[in-house]
């Protein structure tokens, strides 16, 4: 290597190196070359799962619709697909009547702890709840279930003795309670991003602190907090154990929570745990209950992104 | 008039600072409703299971009697499932965060990725689980096997890897990539060995993290067929198996009470171990969230 430098004497240069390191493809240059391509599908493989959804959603649909008329489906009131009735109305009311009971449970809990964190609680304090009450959605849904089932139940019983073992008002208040953390959280975060000077300012014209809140942070946290119990209700809609196990498997068309009903996502685990052949009308149907299910979630989902992003106030 | 004036001012103050510590108060006891009903419901399960819980619980899988009953091959197809997911949910994930933070330009392309990733989020457990369905048990012939379950399970948990992964990548530095860089390090040696490493932690605690929904969740494993009465453990991936969710669901399901405790000890076991996985993840963000 010194003597063949020696003997081109000055006419080797970095240059000539640089060049003839470009020429050689080595090992390293290939993997350079492949890893972004290996990168690029692994980063397909999500939009592929969404295909993959809308893709079983709509042909196993189909596959339904060909069976049973789209129009009985979506007017019928009466779901007994054992027996070929496929109206999915009841169905529906079921999912509803539960995601009401879970709104009207978590939206002023989880609004009014979200304004106690962020606006009256210190930091201290607030770093102690937060987290603790984010505890709660990490339950996984059949402990849930299990919750409402033996412990929600038998206390409303107390209070309404004619409730039956099954019923509406106990898996939606359970529901509720965990979305609670995702209505407290979110909001807080709306709020807490509201500028300082703001509240301030009220402060400086007299207001107490409850009339900085109504007047002022509400006000401008609205986008966030809209946007919250939006998403909020859309995990209540697509929620399945605690429906299943503590609400029945009584498709019902009814509001009063009172009673046993069905909701969507619980027909399809009963459906799927039931002994359903593939292929069968029955099998299909799990099929456009889910596309229905699904064409709910993602329009909550949308609204919130629309309405956080159309509404958000800019300081 | 003056007087009469300040008299009625003040009146009007003292009503208005009143309401603010009621209504002070009521906020402070809506936010205790959510911290009750979760000492509640853990009072309830420990009350509940703890009597059934024992070695032989641990021990012993499903039995047609309630004092036999143990968690045993669901907690084993817990674990392995989980393996599964991880394996699958961390290659993928990490690669497509790599691709969106590194790799990719901002075009209309990336961005539909990254739109596609969030509301992927969004779409219900469910869901998946009749993705799964259709294409891991019928299209591609798996079955109702282990491999069917971890794969569907991958899948839902993958956007949460995803946006945690991206967010440990851009919380390097950007000094230490432009550092690698100028040291005459290619772009992939940058990421492997500088990016990488130091996104490890934040990585991990996402990744135990999104773990710890999994080895919950319920619902779409009960689609793709995860059984409840298996009497072995899986030996291979396209063995049948069951998960301690799907056990507990059964469980609580019968109507004699027994199996009610039954089902609270299999929900401390889980409890617990989400407790750990959990406590692991805070450890390792603690112990390594200064370092940069």
């Amino acid at each position: 290597m010194d003597k063949s430098l020696q003997s081109e004497g000055n006419k080797l240069n970095v240059q000539d190196l640089i060049e003839r390191n470009k020429q050689k493809t080595t090992f390293g240059q290939r993997i350079e070359k492949i890893i972004p391509w290996f990168l690029l599908f692994c980063a397909i493989i999500s939009v592929l799962t969404t295909v993959g959804i809308l893709f079983t959603l709509l042909r196993e649909s189909i596959g339904f619709f060909s069976n049973v008329s789209m129009i009985d489906f979506y007017t019928g009131t009466n779901w007994s697909p054992w027996s070929g009735d496929y109206g999915v109305a009841p169905l529906i009311g079921g999912t509803l009547l539960i995601t009401l009971i879970a709104t009207v449970v978590a939206v002023p809990l989880g609004l009014m702890s979200a304004i106690f964190l962020s606006e009256y609680a210190n930091d201290k304090v607030r770093r102690v709840i937060k987290p603790i009450l984010e505890v709660l959605a990490g339950i996984p849904t059949v402990v849930y279930g299990y919750f409402a089932l033996t412990f929600v139940t038998p206390m409303f019983q107390g209070i309404i003795p004619d409730l039956g073992i099954f019923n509406a008002l106990s898996g939606g208040f359970v529901v509720g309670i965990m979305i609670i953390p995702m209505v407290a959280s979110l909001s807080e975060d709306a709020m807490n991003s509201v500028p300082n000077a703001l509240r301030e300012g009220a402060y400086g014209l007299g207001a107490t602190k409850l009339e900085v809140v109504y007047k002022v942070v509400l006000p401008a946290a609205f986008s966030g907090i809209v946007a919250s119990i939006v998403l909020a209700i859309s995990r209540a809609i697509g929620e399945t154990m605690i429906v299943t196990i503590a609400a029945g498997a009584t498709p019902n068309l009814t509001f009063d929570p009172t009673e046993s009903i069905q909701t969507m996502t619980a027909f399809i685990v009963q459906a799927a745990t039931g002994d359903t052949t593939f292929g069968s009308t029955i099998y299909y149907s799990l099929y456009a209950v889910g596309m229905t299910l699904f064409v709910f979630t993602l329009g909550m989902n949308l609204l919130a992104q629309y309405i956080s992003r159309k509404f958000r106030e800019e300081y | 008039m003056l007087g009469q004036n300040e008299e009625g001012i003040k009146k009007r103050m003292k009503g208005r600072v009143l309401k603010n510590k009621i209504m002070m108060g009521m906020f402070f006891l809506a936010t205790s409703v959510g911290l009750v009903f979760l000492v509640l419901l853990f009072y309830r399960v420990l009350t509940q299971g703890i009597g059934y819980l024992s070695w032989d619980y641990l021990t012993s899988g499903p039995a047609p009697y309630p004092e036999e009953a143990g968690i045993w091959i669901g907690m084993i197809g817990s674990i392995m499932l989980m393996v599964i997911v991880a394996i699958f949910s961390v290659i993928v994930g990490v690669a497509s965060a790599i691709y969106l933070e590194e790799y990719a330009s901002q075009n209309k392309f990336t961005e539909f990725i990254r739109v596609n990733i969030s509301n992927l989020a969004g779409v219900p457990s469910i869901v998946f689980g009749l993705l799964g369905l259709t294409f891991f048990v019928y299209m591609f012939n798996f079955g109702y096997t282990l491999i069917a379950g971890g794969l569907t399970m991958a899948l839902l948990i993958l956007p949460v890897i995803v946006v945690s992964a991206q967010e440990a990548l851009r919380s390097v530095p950007i000094d230490l990539h432009q550092a690698s860089l100028g040291m005459g390090a290619s772009k992939w040696q940058t990421i492997a060995r500088v990016i990488l490493p130091a996104a490890l932690p934040g990585i991990l605690t996402g990744t135990i993290i999104a773990l710890s929904r999994a080895i919950g969740e319920t619902a779409p494993l009960i689609i793709v067929g995860a059984a409840t009465a298996i009497y072995t453990l899986p030996d291979s991936l396209l063995a049948k198996y069951t998960v301690m969710p799907i056990q507990i669901y059964n469980w609580t399901g019968r109507p004699q009470e027994e199996w009610q405790f039954v089902a609270g000890a299999g929900i401390i076991i889980l409890l617990a171990v989400l407790l750990l996985m959990n406590s692991i993840a805070v450890f390792i963000r603690n112990k390594f969230q200064q370092r940069l």
